[in-house]
Parts: C-alpha cells; sequence; structure tokens
C-alpha cells in the first residue's frame, strides 16, 4: 500500500486518529522532560535528600482537585527572603553597632479550610550574640496580632502550632486556625479569606550578621501531582514515568517483533534442524515461568532498568508469534521471486532480509504497535512487585509506593489513579492505533 | 501429527471391522499421549535446568545450602555437652570439620555440572528443600507443603474465572458475528483495546471503586476471618471475595477475546462451504454448530489455553492486589523476605503447571480438529 493511500485508510479510523494525537503528546512530553528536568537531577529529586522537599507536605492532594471542590483546601506555599520572593530591608541602627532587618511575607488565602502547618525557617550569620526576631501577624481586616519573640540560631525552625505561648494567646486556639479567624471566641467561626501578611523584623547585634527567613505553609494539596509519604512531588514521577514507559515498550517490541520475525525467516528458510530446533526452543519458552524468571533475575542480580529490559528480551525471544509467522514464510518462500533469488546465486542473509522480511512488514506493523502496550505494563507490572529500577521514577513505582503505603485503605486515591490514568491512556493509545492498523493491513479483516 | 489420515470409517460395514479401528484409535491415542508427555517432559527438564542456570549464577542456590548447614550443624554443637566444654579454637576447629563433611555428604564439594544435575532431579521429584522463613498453613517449613498448599486457592479462581469466561465469550461472539455492525458489536470492537492493560490494573480500578468507595465488596482475600463454619457459608463467602478478582480478569480478557473469536466466526462464516449449508436451507443454529462452531473450535481453545498461562503467569501481582493466598502471592512475598528456595520452588511448580496446560491444550486441539489426528 502507497503511502498516500495508507494515510486516507488510517483518517478513516477514528481509534486511529485518537491514538495517534495521544502516542504524539506522549511523544513530546517524553522529548521535552528530559531537557527541562535533566537525569541526574530527576534522580536526585527522586531520591530525596534531606533538603530537597521539606517544602511539601506529606500526603498532599494535587492542586486540579480543588477545581472540583466547592470546598476549596488550602495549597501549599513557601515564600523566602533568599530568593526574593518576601521583602526584606536592612536598616543600620543608631551608633551602627546593631541592624535591623525588616522581612515581609505577604501571601493570599483564599482557601476553605485551616492549613496543616506553618513553618518559619531561619537562616543567620553570626558570631557571637544571636539575633533576636519578633513576628507579627498581620490579617486581611487590618488587625494585627503579636506571634513570638524570640533568638534564633543559626538555623532554626519555627512551627507555629508547637508555640504554647501563642495558643495561650488565642485564648487555647491552636495557631493554625486561631490565627485565621475573625474572632477565636465567637459562637459560629469565621475564616477570613484575603491577603495576609508575617512581619518578621530582626535586631541583629553585629554590624555584619546576616538573617534569611523562609515561611512555608503546608495545605491540603500541594503542586499539579501531589506529594507522597517522603513528601516528593508525584509531578517529578509522572513526568519522568512517560519517556521511560515509552521508550521501555518501543524499544522492547521493536526488538522482539523483529528478533521473531528474522529467527521465523531464517528457521523456514534453512529448514531442517534449524527450523526443528527453533520449533523445540519455542516450545520450551512457553514452559519458561516468564515473570517468575524476571523476579528471580530481579532479587538475586540487580534491578537496573538495562538488566530487565535484557532479560525481557532474551526471554521472549522464542514468543509465539514465531509459529504464526513460520506459517506465512512457508508459503512466501515457494513464491516465483524467491526461487529466481535463488537461481541468480543470492546469499542466505540477502534472501532472508531483502526478500523474505520486508514481505511481512505490513504484518509487523500492526503486531509492533499492540505489542506496546504489554511492554509498557511489563515494567509497571515489574515496579508494582518492587522490582523497579532502584533510581528511576516510574509510573509503577508510584504505584507501588502507593499500594505499599495503603494508600486505597487511606483515601489517598490520586496517589494510585494519576499513574494509573496515565498508564491506562499510554496502553489505550497503542493499543487502539495497533487493532486499526491490523484491520487496514490485514486482508483477512478488510471490510469486517 | 499434522498428518491428515482416516482413523474413524464414516459407516463401518461390520462390527469387527468398527472395532478393530476403535482399537486402532486407541492405541494411537496411546502412542500420541506417550510422546507428547515425553517431549513435554523434556521441554520442562530444559526449562527447570534454565531456571537452575539462572538462579545459579551467582551461586546462590550454593550459599543458601552452605548457610542451612552451618546453622544446622551450629544447632548440633549448642545442644552438644561435650563439645561445649572443649575450648574455643577446638571447638571451631570441630565445628568447621562437621560443615565440611556434612558439605561433601550433601555433593556441595562437587563441580557445578553435577551439582546442578542433583538439583534438577531434585527439583523435577518436587523434593523442593525447606524455606527460610515462610511456612505452610500446617507450620512446615517444606517448599513442597508451602506451594501445595497455595495451588488449590489458585487453581480455583484462575480455573473457574477461565471456564466462565469461555463459555461467556463464545455466546457472546457467536451473537455479535450474528448481528454483525450492530450497537454492541461497535461496543465491543470499540472496547476490544482495553484489553491491553493487565487484570491487576483494572483490580487496582474495581477495589477503589467497589470496596474502598461503596464498600460492597470486600478489598482481598479468599474468605473472610475467621471462615464461616458451615460448608455453604464457606463456599458463599468464597464466591462473595471470588467477584472483584473474576470482573477485573474478566475486563482484561474478555473484550479482546470475543473481539478475535467474532473476527474468526465471521471469516469462516464466509466460507463457501457456509452459503452451501444456507443454500441447502439449513437452520441457523444448525450452521452455527456444524459449519462455523467446529471449524474455529481449535482457535477457541488455543485462545483460552493462553489466556490461563498468562494469567498464571501475571499471578503473582495479580494476587497480591487481591490479596489472594495463591502460588502467586506466596512468590511475591518469598521475594519480599528473599526466601530463595521458595522461589525457585514456585518457579519449578508454574513450569510444571504451564507444561500441563500445554499438553492438555495439545491433546484439546488433536481431539476438536480433524485436519489434527491424534498420532497421525
Amino acid at each position: 500500500m502507497k503511502l498516500p493511500a495508507f494515510t486516507k485508510e488510517l483518517t478513516r479510523y477514528p481509534s486511529a486518529m485518537i491514538g495517534l494525537f495521544i502516542i504524539l503528546i506522549l511523544l513530546i512530553i517524553s522529548i521535552a522532560v528530559p531537557i527541562i528536568i535533566p537525569y541526574h537531577k530527576a534522580v536526585d529529586m527522586w531520591r530525596g535528600s534531606e533538603n530537597m522537599w521539606y517544602q511539601n507536605p506529606k500526603f498532599a492532594a494535587p492542586a486540579w482537585l480543588n477545581i472540583f471542590r466547592r470546598q476549596k483546601l488550602a495549597e501549599s506555599l513557601a515564600i523566602s527572603t533568599a530568593d526574593g520572593e518576601a521583602s526584606k530591608v536592612v536598616t543600620v541602627n543608631e551608633g551602627g553597632a546593631s541592624t535591623t532587618t525588616e522581612m515581609v511575607f505577604t501571601f493570599d488565602y483564599t482557601a476553605d479550610v485551616f492549613p496543616q502547618e506553618m513553618i518559619l525557617y531561619f537562616k543567620s550569620t553570626f558570631s557571637e550574640k544571636q539575633p533576636f526576631v519578633s513576628i507579627t501577624w498581620l490579617t486581611p481586616d487590618g488587625r494585627e496580632l503579636r506571634v513570638g519573640d524570640f533568638a534564633v540560631n543559626r538555623s532554626q525552625a519555627y512551627w507555629f502550632s508547637q508555640d504554647s505561648k501563642l495558643v495561650r494567646r488565642l485564648g487555647g486556639m491552636d495557631p493554625r486556625q486561631g490565627l485565621f479567624l475573625l474572632d477565636p471566641k465567637a459562637e459560629v467561626l469565621r475564616l477570613v479569606k484575603g491577603t495576609y501578611q508575617l512581619k518578621v523584623s530582626a535586631l541583629n547585634f553585629e554590624p555584619d550578621a546576616q538573617i534569611d527567613a523562609e515561611f512555608v505553609l503546608h495545605g491540603q494539596v500541594s503542586g499539579w501531582a501531589g506529594t507522597d509519604h517522603l513528601r516528593r512531588d508525584l509531578g517529578v514521577a509522572l513526568l519522568w514515568g512517560t519517556p521511560i514507559a515509552l521508550s521501555f515498550g518501543l524499544v522492547a517490541a521493536l526488538a522482539t517483533t523483529v528478533a521473531h520475525m528474522a529467527i521465523a525467516a531464517a528457521g523456514v528458510w534453512f529448514g531442517g534442524w534449524v527450523d526443528e530446533l527453533i520449533q523445540r526452543l519455542t516450545e520450551v519458552n512457553l514452559v519458561l515461568p516468564f515473570l517468575p524468571i524476571l523476579i528471580m533475575i530481579g532479587t538475586f542480580y540487580n534491578r537496573s532498568i538495562f538488566t530487565i529490559f535484557g532479560a525481557v528480551i532474551l526471554l521472549s525471544l522464542f514468543g509465539q508469534s514465531i509459529k504464526g509467522l513460520r506459517a506465512t514464510f512457508l508459503q512466501i518462500k515457494e513464491s516465483g521471486y524467491i526461487e529466481a533469488a535463488r537461481s541468480y546465486g543470492a546469499s542466505n542473509a540477502r534472501i532472508i532480509f531483502l526478500y523474505l522480511i520486508p514481505r511481512l512488514i505490513p504484518l509487523l506493523v500492526p503486531g509492533l504497535v499492540t505489542a506496546i502496550p504489554g511492554y509498557v505494563y511489563l515494567e509497571a507490572s515489574l515496579a508494582v512487585l518492587g522490582l523497579g529500577d532502584p533510581v528511576l521514577p516510574t509510573w509503577g513505582k508510584v504505584i507501588q509506593d502507593a499500594q505499599a503505603n495503603g494508600a486505597l485503605y487511606k483515601g489517598l486515591y490520586y496517589w494510585i489513579l494519576q499513574p494509573s490514568v496515565l498508564l491506562m491512556i499510554a496502553g489505550l493509545a497503542f493499543a487502539m492505533l495497533g487493532f486499526s492498523l491490523d484491520r487496514i493491513f490485514n486482508p483477512r479483516l478488510r471490510g469486517i | 501429527m499434522s498428518e491428515a489420515t482416516q482413523t474413524l470409517p464414516a459407516a463401518p460395514l461390520d462390527a469387527k471391522l468398527g472395532r478393530k479401528a476403535a482399537l486402532n484409535t486407541l492405541t494411537r491415542l496411546g502412542r500420541y499421549t506417550a510422546v507428547r508427555i515425553v517431549t513435554l517432559f523434556i521441554t520442562i527438564v530444559v526449562a527447570i535446568y534454565l531456571t537452575i542456570l539462572i538462579a545459579n549464577m551467582g551461586g546462590y542456590v550454593d550459599e543458601i545450602r552452605r548457610g542451612e548447614i552451618r546453622e544446622r550443624v551450629q544447632q548440633l554443637v549448642l545442644v552438644d555437652q561435650t563439645l561445649r566444654q572443649l575450648p574455643a579454637e577446638e571447638r571451631a576447629a570441630r565445628l568447621n570439620e562437621m560443615i565440611r563433611l556434612e558439605e561433601k555428604r550433601l555433593g556441595l564439594d562437587k563441580p557445578f555440572a553435577v551439582r546442578s544435575l542433583n538439583f534438577l532431579t531434585n527439583a523435577l521429584t518436587l523434593n523442593l528443600g525447606r524455606s527460610q522463613q515462610i511456612t505452610s498453613a500446617t507450620g512446615s517449613r517444606q517448599v513442597r507443603l508451602i506451594l501445595l498448599d497455595r495451588l488449590p486457592s489458585t487453581l480455583v479462581l484462575f480455573g473457574t474465572v477461565g471456564f466462565f469466561l469461555f463459555f461467556v465469550e463464545i455466546i457472546i461472539a457467536l451473537s455479535l458475528s450474528r448481528k454483525y455492525g450492530s450497537f454492541w458489536d461497535k461496543f465491543f470492537v470499540a472496547m476490544s483495546p482495553s484489553s491491553s492493560a493487565p487484570g491487576w490494573f483494572y483490580g487496582i480500578f474495581l477495589i477503589l471503586i467497589f470496596a474502598a468507595l461503596l464498600g460492597w465488596l470486600p478489598y482481598g482475600g479468599m474468605v473472610d476471618a475467621p471462615p464461616p463454619p458451615t460448608k455453604l457459608g464457606y463456599l458463599l463467602n468464597l464466591l462473595y471475595h471470588m467477584i472483584l478478582p473474576t470482573l477485573a480478569l474478566t475486563i482484561s480478557g474478555v473484550f479482546v477475546s470475543v473481539y478475535n473469536w467474532r473476527t474468526f466466526f465471521l471469516i469462516y462464516s464466509s466460507e463457501d462451504y457456509v452459503e452451501v449449508a444456507k443454500a441447502k436451507g439449513l437452520g441457523s443454529r444448525e450452521i452455527e454448530r456444524r459449519y462455523i462452531l467446529r471449524p474455529t473450535l481449535p482457535n477457541i481453545i488455543t485462545g483460552f489455553a493462553f489466556f490461563l498461562i498468562y494469567s498464571w503467569s501475571g499471578a503473582p501481582i495479580f494476587e497480591t492486589i487481591f490479596n489472594w493466598p495463591g502460588l502467586g502471592r506466596v512468590l511475591f512475598q518469598a521475594v519480599s523476605a528473599y526466601d530463595t528456595p521458595v522461589i525457585l520452588g514456585s518457579t519449578v511448580i508454574t513450569s510444571y503447571l504451564l507444561a500441563i496446560t500445554v499438553f492438555l491444550l495439545d491433546f484439546l486441539y488433536a481431539l476438536v480438529d480433524p485436519r489434527v489426528k491424534i498420532g497421525g
């Protein structure tokens, strides 16, 4: 079939077009993600060294959840003076011996619920005398609340909810709630929405002392994909999982399909004991327990994606599709042009690779495309079994983490649903395209 | 095997000839079965030997057995009063000597080629050794007992679901091929790509909907704890727990199989002999049964067997998701606990299961397809 005719034929199948469209998007993501988040950065992020994810709350739902909720959840935020997100003004006091650093953290609070936690992280440089900070809380309706006054170390975290003095000042109310209420003592509690300000004024007793602060608010939602039990942003895994799943599926499907083709062609062409051996090996392969052997390899040797990939290819080398291909090759072998090639003395390799295999390419393409989802899911399955690559963030590993942490029991549905839906979309796209290609290329299915 | 020979005479001239033919068929059947069993046995031997090679490439099997021996000998030394009174050095020397002897007794000092053959015979006779941590229901550490404990659960689940699906799919596919182009026909064709996802994957969704959100069905397991006291109660409880796994396997398997078989049926219903049958005025049921179903039966059986094989190989994850106490679940537990003898043992058992499936498939294939005469 010529290419224009083929494309015209393909547009007749809506499922093929939808599949192609999704595959295209996935491909664009797969190319873009490694450029935006380089491999080593992604691995580091997923390993989550100590200071990587402290800004995120644990088990936070994805931000898109708020679109579907009437009661809006609080979004996590982090504002730092070091990045210039919060204002910081340093003035030298009279006498020049001390300085005052005024830091103002401004943020909008539009949620209908209280945040999980609020923390101030201080970083200061001084030689002997600790800086002294006083913190004030400004509500949108113009009230000013004193939060606390204390001396800070070189590196210190101040947890609002742990401050018992602040609790007393708020009339026994938890600061995470009390600070956001119009009147903590009222009958009906009302949360004030709007722009809040947190003022931190630090007194440095040494002229060259420096202080920086970061205000972190842990809400119920964080990032577009939520976070897991290690505060990691699931978005990293969902994004990086795309190129991994796609390349694993594509390369494995391509390798096995081509190998099956070559093996079947060689068996038919040489016949005799070669054919016999290939057929017996196909039978052995059917009895070889595929997943248990992969599990053994993963348990005993290593779980790197390349080892597993190699094992998958080796174990599917003598797959069952060889039987069907063999039958077709047996027919082609008898055709006249092969006879002609033989009579002018073409080499075996030439006949196999240039005359036999190309005839089957129409069969190869749909088979290849329909084989991809299987390998995509295989990679995920191994990860769910705990045999995923130890460093790479993949969809399957997110599902495994979720499963191991009882996401379904705890109601953390986003954790398991997001990677699953992505897996399903990827699998469906290839399957839909493959099925349509099969109907186009397979003459027996024409018109059915 | 595929040689077509006439074995059953269409109309026997007399009873004697008929008996002879029947006897002939029987001996042929016997010979065929024997040959098939031998070839499959060789296949299993090769498969298990490969498994052993893979497992032992890093010397793991030996290490485990050495560890076992050391532990056992140390226990012996600990309880022995006279040995305990010896000075430490002498006792250590004695211990090492005992370990050496024990290793020699078990053949661990022999080259790998010999040892692998020993292990092969052990594996083939299901002499699978002792587990490191996992125990059977009766508390035994025998790997064979642990696995045999779990085998029925796996068979109950996948066997039942397999048979259920087998009939449901054929019935649906037949009715679809009759109403080609109808809404349901298009629906099944459109849904067929959904079968690219494995059963465990749909399991997650089903648990989410029916157990977590609605609370109608259990999260997993085979029966309630404690199990119902009566037999009927137990059976009903088992069926109750099987609803979700069955559903998951059905969703992942039914659409593509129905699609494939409907296509087969359609291809076969455009054959000339079907046209002739129609022209003869045969009823549509008759045509379906004799001219469409019969020639496609081998394909259907192949599809069925492959479904079983694939479900078995996918069982570790499926059973883990559904907390089903089967062979796959024990394999998963063994992986988490690094219990190597159990991993090896379950690989061996799975090989056997696959081989038995292949054998039955071959046999059924020959039985239903007159072109593939048994023993021909």
